[in-house]
């Protein structure tokens, strides 16, 4: 392993199957009555979010709390130009803390790689803008290949706002290394023809013609704010294209996994009735996101000590 | 540096497009100006000269650069007048015309005035102003051209910013007409780019930033031509950067609109991959294109479509290019570079020698209506020396610019200025 997890272009499929593998070893720590082991005991893990979030920053947290490590939790300015304090100063002070793991999340795209770049302690990319969110990807592998049990040859499907998600970036990267065929749906607006270059990825507006056989189903969550920029002209008609009704999931295969980063904008990107329903694994993809991130962490930690060693 | 009021350089290859002159030759300079020059042949009447010896050397007029930011007043941590001035005789420039786009805005003549004099008294190069179209570059009121244009502005741009109003823009180059001004286009949809930090296409995705389509400059290089076929006025196009903006001028061009246009260094070297890995040091507006739009930018000089090449040299601090990339600042510091760069395109058979110092002298020079840019005897002795063979890593530490930001670092450069010679000055570097 690498110093570094920034994204999952940079992983090859090897990297990204080790780190299933140990996720596997640690979702079944996550079973027991005792939930924690001693892996990671001394190590400092910070949390240095420069963008709101809950969910993620929890799941890193409690990941990190499993692994015996003490955890510390740091908002940053959302933009350098903003407050005093420059962007690698901030991420400087937070090393000299004693910082072994830095878990970066940025409204920019590549401030995880520039951080990296001036850093002795690992960084983890917890999301930066609209390129990449490597921790969700492996989740959404993990979560497949549990169902699955298999990748290759997996038909599956991801709907939704593919310009600006970095969830589909890193599964689209993730989930070719892996051998599936992926096919993309969402309006032309939000899914420009550059996908098309991506060898073995198919492009579908019709959200139905795209649906058809499909083994996995990823929904991506709609940014509101995106109509009143003009990408669709309204939630409704949107929904109605390209939402998840329990009418389109039809034209799926029937064992299909219904899947979802979080969090979801039900009626809007997806029906209730499928976000709870039997295909649906939603809530289960959040208990892997500790599974993948311990596993994360513990394989940095590895690489730094052997390079030690 | 020391004064050579008498200087006589031999072994001299020089290039000199104004007099279609390119040959060995030998050069008298007395009192700051081009005493003789004198082709394949031995200057007689020398004695008492010192002697410079060029042998293996380019000998060009110095050069003019139509497009640079000298950010002073008001960013004086990005560059003074001072240092971008050195940094042009360092890159072999001894003309800068500087964009109004500093703080204030150089919008009436009271900066113009300002500009000129710390020019003329920390310059090393000549300066000449280029003034504002509209007041605070906002786009809405016309600024005092004419007013600018009496206290020495050289010529009219919003440069940095485009002017987003159609309505605005004709009435500039209708009122500009009035006075043979010309006036300099920024051409950008500010709508169509708006948030964008680098080209838009595939790898912008990949890297999850969001574009600037080629379309936004070529939808206002359009609109800009079409105003000034319509006004009659004339119109010159800065950093043109893609392929549809080389084939828009192209075709103005050939129907006889008043239109000329630059590239920089930058769009015929470089493509978008120089942002990989977030380089903020490759990030510039209008942004590095692709492959494609590189060629059609070189067939555009060869053909003649863009007329010559400026720096827009854009200096900015370190602190400020170390920042995330979509906030940090637009720009490449240019001056150094440029003419080692341009020398590519002669090796590369794009321009031929003459063709490319023609566009870094004379014809930047005739589009401003300057006297400058020749070796014509009597002309002030503004020279560059160049030594086509010398070779080198570029450490951006070593650039005079206060701006180190360069997407060159580390690139090996083939080519270098050795000397430049301004005001009788003689600067060996």
């Amino acid at each position: 392993m690498r110093k570094d997890l920034l994204g999952m272009k940079e992983m090859t499929s090897e990297e990204i199957m080790l780190l299933l593998k140990t996720a596997s070893s640690f979702k079944d720590v996550l079973k027991r009555d005792i939930k924690k082991v001693p892996t990671l005991r001394g190590r400092t893990v910070v949390n240095l979010f420069f963008e709101p979030s809950t969910r993620t920053r929890t799941s890193f947290e409690l990941a990190a709390k499993r692994l015996s490590t003490d955890v510390i939790n740091f908002s940053g300015p959302s933009s350098s130009i903003l407050k005093g304090e420059s962007l690698l100063d901030t991420a400087l002070t937070v090393e000299a803390l004693g910082a072994d793991i830095i878990i970066i999340r940025h409204s920019s795209s590549g401030v995880p790689h520039m951080l990296a770049g001036h850093l002795r302690a690992s960084v983890i990319n917890a999301g930066d803008g609209t390129n990449e969110h490597p921790t969700q990807a492996l989740l959404d592998a993990f979560t497949i290949l549990e169902k699955k049990e298999r990748t290759e040859g997996l038909k599956m499907v991801i709907v939704g706002d593919i310009l600006h998600s970095r969830v589909a970036k890193s599964n689209i990267y993730c989930l070719m290394k892996l051998g599936v065929e992926l096919r993309l749906i969402g309006p032309s607006t939000l899914l420009p023809p550059a996908f098309e270059e991506i060898p073995g990825v198919k492009v579908f507006s019709d959200m139905e013609e795209g649906l058809k056989d499909a083994d996995v189903i990823m929904m991506l969550r709609l940014q509101l704010e995106r109509q009143g920029k003009g990408f669709f002209p309204t939630t409704e008609e949107y929904f109605r294209e390209w939402g998840l009704t329990k009418k389109k999931l039809a034209l799926a295969r029937p064992d299909a996994i219904v899947m979802h980063p979080g969090p979801m904008n039900r009626g809007i990107e997806i029906a209730s009735e499928v976000a709870d329903g039997t295909n649906s694994v939603i809530l289960e993809q959040v208990t892997n996101g500790l599974a993948v991130r311990m596993a994360v962490m513990y394989h940095l930690e590895q690489a730094k000590g052997e390079k030690r060693g | 540096m020391r004064l050579h009021n008498h200087l006589h350089i031999i072994n001299a290859y020089v290039i000199d497009p104004s007099q279609d002159f390119e040959g060995r030759a030998e050069l008298l300079i007395e009192d700051g100006k081009i005493k003789t020059l004198a082709a394949g042949e031995k200057i007689k009447n020398a004695k008492g000269a010192e002697v410079f010896d060029a042998e293996g050397m380019y000998v060009l007029p110095g050069l003019i650069d139509m497009h640079t930011h000298l950010r002073e007043p008001g960013f004086e941590h990005k560059e003074t007048i001072r240092t971008g001035t050195l940094a042009a005789l360092k890159g072999g420039f001894t003309t800068v015309c500087a964009m109004p786009n500093t703080n204030p805005v150089n919008d009436n003549a009271g900066i113009t005035e300002f500009i000129l004099k710390k020019a003329e008294r920390e310059g090393n190069a000549n300066v000449l102003p280029i003034g504002a179209i509209t007041k605070g570059q906002k786009g809405e009121e016309l600024a005092e051209m004419y007013m600018m244009l009496s206290a020495g502005c050289i010529a009219f741009s919003d440069d940095g910013n485009p002017v987003a109003s159609s309505l605005t823009m004709r009435r500039a180059l209708e009122y500009a007409r009035g006075f043979h001004a010309l006036i300099i286009s920024h051409s950008e949809d500010p709508r169509l780019s708006e948030g964008g930090v680098m080209n838009e296409g595939f790898l912008s995705i990949s890297m999850g930033l969001k574009g600037v389509p080629s379309v936004s400059e070529e939808v206002f290089i359009y609109r800009d031509i079409a105003l000034a076929e319509y006004t009659g006025a004339k119109i010159h196009i800065a950093h043109v950067s893609t392929e549809g903006s080389v084939r828009i001028i192209r075709q103005a061009k050939e129907r006889g609109v008043h239109v000329t246009a630059e590239t920089c260094p930058h769009y015929f070297s470089l493509t978008e991959d120089a942002v990989a890995g977030y380089n903020t040091n490759a990030k510039v507006n209008p942004p590095l294109r692709s492959e494609k739009d590189v060629e059609a930018i070189k067939e555009g000089l060869r053909d003649g479509t863009i007329d010559l090449i400026a720096t827009d040299h854009a200096p900015h601090s370190l602190e400020e290019k170390t920042r995330e990339f979509d906030n940090a600042p637009f720009g490449i510091s240019g001056l150094e570079t440029a003419l080692p760069l341009g020398m590519e395109l002669v090796r590369g058979g794009v321009l031929s020698l003459k063709d490319l110092v023609s566009k870094l002298t004379i014809q930047p020079a005739k589009i401003l209506q300057i006297s400058k840019g020749s070796l014509r005897e009597g002309a002030d002795a503004e020279l560059c020396v160049f030594d086509p063979d010398k070779e080198y890593v570029l450490d951006p530490a070593a650039l005079l610019s206060r701006g180190k930001n360069t997407p060159f670092a580390g690139h090996r450069m083939k080519g270098a200025v050795v000397a430049t010679i301004f005001k009788g000055n003689l600067f060996k570097w």
